[in-house]
């Protein structure tokens, strides 16, 4: 050995007595590191939700930027707005009137997608141990928003209509029992990420009535809305409540999400807050992105393109259903989505998806554990499937996979009884997610 | 340890691979790739697919770093291929490599060379099925004690090991286990100060490096505390008497001779309250992350991570293929 060094003691990292409260839980994990194999080919990822964008007109696309730049290239690369390019504002417009929204462009706010909205809506509202209400499950980007502000989350359950009107009451009376302060319901009506359904139109209005009746705030998530696959898109609630209603929205799941656009509509003042709370995060919303999404929306037929991507997403859906249906165990249960992205399995008693998951990844296939859409530790027997981005066949084949990853564990359970079912991995509610550059 | 490796040698990291530690091995790759630049070698980094013996063989590099953790990667499959191209590579050689990344193998060989182990059963699956979980349960709780350690036999990152402290906890960590892995190894829990020992070979014999004592917060040295940056407390050299000092130096130099490893290993012992050493584990392909205790150990040693890593790849050419 070298002569005895002097003795050093390190963590590694110089600042770890100096971070904030909320980065609790921003640590490495199991479930992270094995949504990094799922990246690989081999592997059938049914984890991620990357929109399948092969479809978009290349051409049109490259040729509107090529002209944005010989034509407005100092303005599209210079700053912008807080609140964001006028003439998108405006084209955003016609986008929510197709869900009966009635707007005025100066009542929207541009963001970096959807999720910024989120992002910025919290900071406004959310003191650290205020409450948002969502449904159960719920996004796991939003969770990890409100975790990050250090709210409270109550979830309300859901059922094959959507978020339920007497759990949403009960929700509300009892954090209002306990003394606590409701900032706003979190909801996803259309094609909910994860849980697949939608929320009914009598339940709009219960939903709505119940929120004005406790002075409760909606923030109205709607990214999948134009993404049906067998009719024509739903009211929004933001389209029969202007003042009680936060609506957001997102050209990345019905253009590219790589442009980063999505956008706020709020009441007057709660918009003028989230123009200056834009400000501060980012001073503009990125100008070249929004310029292009607008000469896009400008020169094609975006609403086409939204009906092939309808077609394709439905074919998969489809896909997946059939896979289930033929391969799964009857003691599976899931849902059959009629748009969007995703289908919500419930496993048979006592499997623990999270648990799974390795030998899942063995076996080349991946999902994502139901705990990352609950902020209680809840959803361990539940999983999302994605049948976005992979083909028709590779979803077959992933199911198959799942099938038989699923009667190995079932078996392990049988030998190990009851007790094996306690949670082995901790739930990390808001991350245990692919990264949004996994498929 | 001088760099004497010529300049114009040709290096190929590889990194990633389809084990449950590809992120660890992609971040390891990714050092070690940038410690080799720094001396000046041509380095090139890539993952292992079906195009890799074509690339092998078109591109033929001086030699390989096999920075892959977890199956293929440390049980010597990946250098059995190597060796079947006669490619040159940091490591060692695939035989050592299947006995040392069996655990329990591992620790029976080590055990035989006069090292303490903890006593340890190995059972697969199977037998938990065929002769009733909680009869077998009950017996291995009898004859090992509680608290027990249970992680499968083939597997790194502590991914899927638990401790066991009651009775009622063992068939959720057997089925933890069994997720990583068809055999599980239980044994009895060694409560003592865990410390890691680098072993490095820069072609004048196999020496040890300062132990690395490891104090995670949560009290366990699972995957959040070994990634997470901050969530453990790193001692080095670790805090133990010359007497002790010299016993973990020893026994990591021990494991890695009677395993036959070769250029790089590390142990990991735990020192019980006696001042007992204790084997636990080896590894034929340790980690280099910024959060990894082999590069702490290089530093500690007063080395530079580029000049050791390239010392191993100039004593794997110099070896050669086949080796």
């Amino acid at each position: 050995m070298e002569s005895q060094p002097a003795r050093a003691s390190t963590r590694l990292d110089s600042y770890v007595d100096r971070y904030a409260a909320r980065t609790a839980g921003m640590t490495a994990s199991e479930i992270r590191a094995l949504f990094s194999v799922a990246s690989r080919p081999e592997v059938v990822s049914l984890a991620g939700g990357m929109p399948n964008i092969s479809g978009l007109p290349l051409d049109v696309v490259g040729g509107a930027i090529s002209e944005l730049v010989a034509t407005q290239g100092p303005v599209a690369m210079q700053y912008g707005s807080g609140q964001g390019v006028p003439e998108l504002r405006e084209q955003i417009c016609d986008v929510m009137r197709l869900e009966g929204i009635d707007a005025h462009p100066d009542d929207v706010v541009v963001t970096v997608g959807s999720q910024q909205a989120v992002d910025l809506v919290t900071r406004i509202f959310c003191d650290p141990g205020d409450v948002v209400i969502c449904e159960a499950p719920s996004y796991v980007g939003a969770l990890g928003v409100f975790k990050a502000y250090q709210c409270d989350v109550v979830h309300a359950e859901m059922d094959a209509d959507g978020l339920v009107p007497e759990a949403l009451q009960q929700a509300i009376t009892a954090t209002k029992a306990a003394g606590k302060t409701i900032k706003f319901l979190y909801t996803i009506p259309n094609f909910h990420n994860p849980a697949g359904v939608t929320l009914s139109p009598a339940r709009r209005h219960e939903v709505l009535e119940i929120c004005r009746r406790e002075d409760i705030l909606v923030l109205e998530d709607n990214p999948y809305g134009l993404l049906g696959f067998s009719r024509e898109p739903m009211r929004a609630l933001r389209a029969d409540e202007a003042e009680g209603v936060i609506y957001l929205g997102s050209f990345s799941k019905t253009f590219a999400p790589g442009f980063r656009v999505g956008w706020a509509l709020a009441p007057h003042a709660v918009r003028e807050k989230l123009v200056l709370a834009q400000e501060s995060a980012t001073l503009c919303p990125p100008q070249f992105s929004q310029m292009a999404v607008s000469a896009y929306l400008a020169q094609h037929d975006w609403q086409g393109q939204i009906k092939q991507f309808r077609e394709m997403y439905r074919e998969r859906r489809d896909a997946m259903v059939e896979a289930l249906d033929d391969l799964m165990p009857a003691s599976c249960r899931w849902n059959v989505p009629d748009g969007g992205f995703y289908v919500w399995l419930t496993l048979p008693p006592g499997i623990d998806a999270k648990a799974m998951l390795p030998r899942a990844v063995t076996a080349r296939v991946a999902y994502v554990p139901g705990t990352a859409f609950f902020a209680d530790g809840f959803g361990s027997s539940s999983m999302r499937l994605s049948f976005c981005y992979p083909t028709p066949e590779r979803i077959r084949e992933g199911v198959r996979r799942l099938a038989g990853v699923l009667e190995a564990e079932m078996e392990l359970r049988q030998t190990f009884g009851a007790n094996a079912s306690a949670p082995t991995l901790e739930v990390r509610s808001g991350y245990d997610a692919p990264s949004s550059d996994l498929t | 340890m001088a760099a004497t490796t010529p300049t114009h040698a040709q290096v190929l990291v590889l990194a990633g691979g389809l084990s449950h530690e590809r992120d660890v091995s992609l971040r390891s790759g990714r050092r070690v790739a940038e410690a080799l630049r720094s001396t000046g070698l041509e380095v090139a980094e890539r993952d292992v697919d079906a195009a890799l013996l074509t690339s092998l063989r078109a591109d033929r590099p001086d030699c390989v770093v096999p920075m892959l953790h977890g199956e293929t990667g440390e049980d010597g499959a990946i250098r059995e291929v190597l060796d079947l191209l006669d490619v040159p590579y940091v490591g060692a050689p695939p035989a050592a490599c299947r006995v040392a990344f069996d655990k329990p193998v591992a620790k029976a060989v080590v055990a035989r060379a006069g090292v303490l182990t903890s006593e340890s059963v190995c059972l697969p699956h199977e037998t938990f099925r065929e002769l009733g979980a909680a009869a077998v349960m009950a017996a291995l709780v009898e004859r090992l004690g509680l608290p027990l350690m249970v992680k499968p036999t083939r597997s790194g990152s502590a991914l899927g090991c638990t401790v066991v402290h009651t009775a009622e906890e063992l068939p959720a960590a057997m089925v933890n286990a069994f997720a990583y892995g068809d055999v599980a190894l239980l044994e009895r829990f060694v409560t003592g100060l865990e410390v890691a020992v680098p072993v490095v070979d820069d072609g004048s014999g196999p020496r040890a490096l300062p132990a690395v004592a490891i104090q995670p917060d949560g009290g366990v040295y699972d995957y959040t505390a070994r990634y997470t940056a901050g969530a453990t407390e790193f001692v080095t050299p670790a805090p133990l008497s010359e007497e002790v000092g010299a016993e973990v130096a020893r026994v990591a130099l021990l494991a890695h001779e009677v395993l036959g490893l070769r250029d790089v290993s590390r142990s990991d012992l735990i020192v019980d309250g006696d001042g007992r050493v204790w084997f636990l584990e080896v590894n034929v392909a340790p980690g280099f992350t910024e959060t990894s205790t082999v590069p702490l150990a290089i530093s500690a040693a007063g080395l530079d991570l580029g000049a050791v890593c390239a010392a191993m790849v100039q004593a794997a050419v110099t070896r050669g293929g086949r080796s």
